[in-house]
């Protein structure tokens, strides 16, 4: 590889062609300041924050997409450069609402955070500023486009991540908004509701649809019985809220902030997830049986879902028809459990705590409402809004106990379970119970490593008794419409494909909680996602039943209800169907 | 040939055509914005129905197309209306007011340049010399012209327009 030599705030190195200047200042040590720069997404150069001074060149550059030339001498900081990025964000503040005090983002929003770092003490050009009602009434983003400084961060990330394309910029000059086509809201729009622009907006332009009012309301109402629910992915990030370190399994902790909140029973999503790998194995041996609508694809990540029925509702049929493991724990709360309790069902008030913004829209589907009108799930609370809460109760969460564990009957669950939280979960999960359904016995090693895609696709074949299981795995659309592509044009066949609409599955969903700006580390950083990752199979690891068939509860639930997977009583309470959506997605 | 069985095809035929064509080539999203002029040239305006299958038939997001339609003024999003009024806005038309009249015409009619009344009778188009500017300030109104126009009779001008339409439908 040709080096090249540079000079960077005095200090001679060597880099590789093709590095840019903000790579190799990062590599010294320099942090170039920067705003509209996401180290995951294509380069924009639109905030002009991370410009420096190049020797012999008239003009600042910016650093993120100018590439190192041989002999650059580069400086990141001088007095004037200090002044122009000062100005360049008082700009910014200039066209944006005075209202960090009642922000959301408030001591985690970039731009605020960029404006102390810069020393923004006061704002010199007061002028006229856009107006643009927020749109608050949708399901579950809210967009508010008054706060957007057009970095567009999320026009990127819903076109190469997700490969979507729902949001532009439209119109021009001081009207530009970013929005989907037509200015449509987004609940009407090809939004799959991924929350992934949540992720990467620098400031509180995109939210996810707050469900904290309602479920305070419910909590302090005498007459309703409130349960709650956390899914595989919170345990492994709310500590977040509190500490430094990524990775921590605060599976405890979790559960008693939760029974301190006030919630009457704190149940697992993972025995959902336990639950959903015997059905879903059950559906799938079935086709393989027949040899009919294969590959199955899998049905727990509701982003998938809405993105299937906007582009690729030809693949409906191959969906498996089990609902996501929070929507069978919510009906079976509502009709097992009230059973068991006595209790009626109209009195008991469902949260589901979910890494996930298109939980709160899944919830919201006329499937997943009982035939007497009434939601199994009420409300959905991300792991931010969880985190907030918390803090709000005045709950001291670094000295909860450690050990506090989940109410029965929908709280026992195994390892299987847990990995449903990162990409090829799912599918290690079905393989474990599949294996054991098909030979009798459990797998000689239980993981199947060869599933845990990071980087969004994989594919393996698993010789199962004689037979051999082609799989895929992908994570993030845009690989799901490669993935999809292939099987549609023939030149790919396989029995199962998992699919999961965020990079990195569940543990980088759109409701997971922001990484501290003030350091310099992304929300998405593939690091962080990693560590949750990791805590999730370590979880997995140490669990003593790791094949969601031997889950006891579940055992128990099959003898006094549901009889056999599939049958149909199962099929009423956990199984539910799509149907094409309008607008289209061009794929 | 893209899929876009899912597509119900209501846009005339040429257009569809010409689609094709440009499928043909290297990188056929960058005739995008031919394929919109040809569409405006077709129907006067780019309607959202029409994006859309445009969108599908091209293989470019609707959410860009609709950002390339709202980012140049060329384009239109809504039908012109029955009277297309154009105020000159060209150096002598504008140092003899011409801008109050045009500023006349979106008060009277309550809408600004590149849009339409809600009953369909008028729009306001933007617009350049007209190269009669002994009579300036001028306004045309379809093939019409008006000379000399002051902002006080814009009312009047309208008035006119209308009550002949009355007639005549």
């Amino acid at each position: 590889m040709n080096m090249l030599n540079v000079i960077i705030d005095d200090k001679e190195i060597q880099v590789p062609e093709g590095t840019t200047i903000m790579q190799a200042a990062d590599g010294i040590g320099s942090h170039v300041p920067r705003l509209c720069y996401h180290p995951i997404l294509s380069t924009e150069g639109a905030c002009r924050i991370c410009i420096v001074e190049v020797e012999g060149m008239n003009n600042f550059t910016t650093s993120c997409n100018t590439k190192i030339q041989e002999g650059m001498k580069i400086k990141t900081n001088s007095p004037s450069l200090m002044q122009a990025r000062r100005d360049l964000v008082e700009l910014l503040l200039d066209n944006h609402p005075r209202a960090c005090l009642t922000c959301d983002r408030d001591g985690n929003c970039e731009l605020q955070n960029l404006s102390y770092k810069l020393g923004v003490r006061e704002r010199l050009f007061a002028g006229e500023r856009k107006r643009i009602p927020i749109e608050r009434d949708n399901i579950a983003i809210v967009r508010n486009a008054e706060k957007c400084i057009l970095c567009r961060r999320c026009v990127r990330v819903c076109a190469e991540v997700q490969g979507i394309s729902n949001l532009s910029q439209l119109y021009r000059g001081f009207n530009t908004i970013v929005a989907p086509a037509f200015e449509s809201k987004m609940d009407d729009s090809i939004c799959i509701m991924c929350g992934q622009c949540i992720n990467v907006c620098p400031t509180a332009a995109l939210e996810e649809k707050s469900h904290t009012e309602q479920v305070f309301a419910a909590l302090n109402d005498p007459t309703k019985h409130v349960v709650v629910q956390t899914a595989p992915a919170i345990r492994v990030a709310i500590a977040e809220g509190w500490y430094d370190e990524v990775g921590i399994n605060a599976t405890g902790k979790a559960v008693e902030a939760l029974r301190r909140l006030g919630f009457d029973d704190v149940f697992d999503t993972n025995f959902g997830a336990d639950l959903t790998i015997v059905e879903e194995s059950n559906e799938f041996l079935s086709r393989l049986e027949k040899g009919e609508n294969l590959p199955i694809l899998t049905s727990c990540s509701p982003g998938w879902i809405n993105f299937m029925e906007h582009f690729y509702p030809e693949f409906i049929p191959n969906a498996s028809t089990c609902k996501s493991p929070m929507q069978m724990t919510s009906t079976l709360i509502k009709t097992y459990y009230a059973q068991q309790k006595g209790l009626d069902p109209k009195d008991i008030y469902v949260v589901a705590i979910m890494p996930c913004i298109a939980k709160k829209y899944e919830a919201s589907r006329p499937e997943h409402f009982s035939e007497e009108g009434y939601p199994y799930t009420d409300a959905v609370l991300t792991t931010r809004e969880l985190i907030w809460m918390i803090k709000a109760m005045g709950i001291d969460f670094k000295n909860l106990p450690q050990n506090s564990e989940f109410d029965n009957p929908l709280g026992e669950s195994t390892g299987a379970a847990v990995i449903f939280g990162t990409t090829g979960g799912v599918m290690e999960a079905t393989l474990r119970t599949a294996y054991f359904k098909l030979t009798g016995k459990k797998p000689k090693d239980l993981e199947y490593t060869e599933v845990r895609a990071v980087d969004g696709l994989k594919e393996a074949s698993i010789e199962i008794d004689g037979k051999t299981i082609n799989v895929a795995v992908a994570n993030g659309l845009s690989n799901a419409k490669i993935i999809l592509d292939k099987v549609k044009s023939g030149e790919k066949q396989y029995h199962i494909i998992e699919l999961m609409a965020c990079s990195g599955g569940c543990v980088a969903g759109g409701g997971q909680p922001l990484p501290n700006t003030s350091e310099y580390v992304y929300p998405l950083d593939s690091e962080i996602i990693k560590k949750r990752q990791a805590a999730l199979y370590q979880i997995d690891k140490e669990e003593e039943v790791r094949i969601s068939i031997e889950n006891q509860s579940i055992k128990k639930l099959y003898k006094n209800l549901l009889k056999k997977p599939g049958n149909e009583i199962a099929h009423k309470l956990l199984h539910t169907h799509y149907s094409e959506k309008f607008p289209r997605g061009v794929k | 040939m893209r899929d876009v069985s899912h597509l119900n095809i209501t846009i005339d035929k040429s257009i569809v055509d010409f689609i094709e064509e440009c499928l043909q080539k290297e990188h056929p999203e960058s005739y995008l914005i031919a394929v919109l002029h040809k569409v405006q040239e077709l129907y006067g305006y780019l309607s959202n129905e029409n994006m859309y299958q445009v969108a599908h038939l091209l293989g470019v997001p609707t959410s860009t197309v609709y950002g390339v339609a709202t980012f140049y003024h060329f384009f239109r999003l809504k039908p012109k209306g029955k009277y297309s009024i154009s105020v000159c806005l060209g150096t002598a038309c504008f140092v003899k007011g011409a801008d109050l009249v045009l500023q006349s015409f979106k008060n009277e009619l309550g809408i600004d340049i590149g849009e339409t009344t809600s009953d369909g009778l008028f729009s306001i188009d933007n617009t350049r010399c007209l190269g009669v500017c002994a009579l300036a300030p001028v306004v045309t109104i379809n093939e019409q012209v008006f000379g000399n126009v002051t902002p006080n009779q814009v009312p009047e001008i309208l008035n006119k327009i209308k009550t002949k339409s009355d007639t005549i439908e």
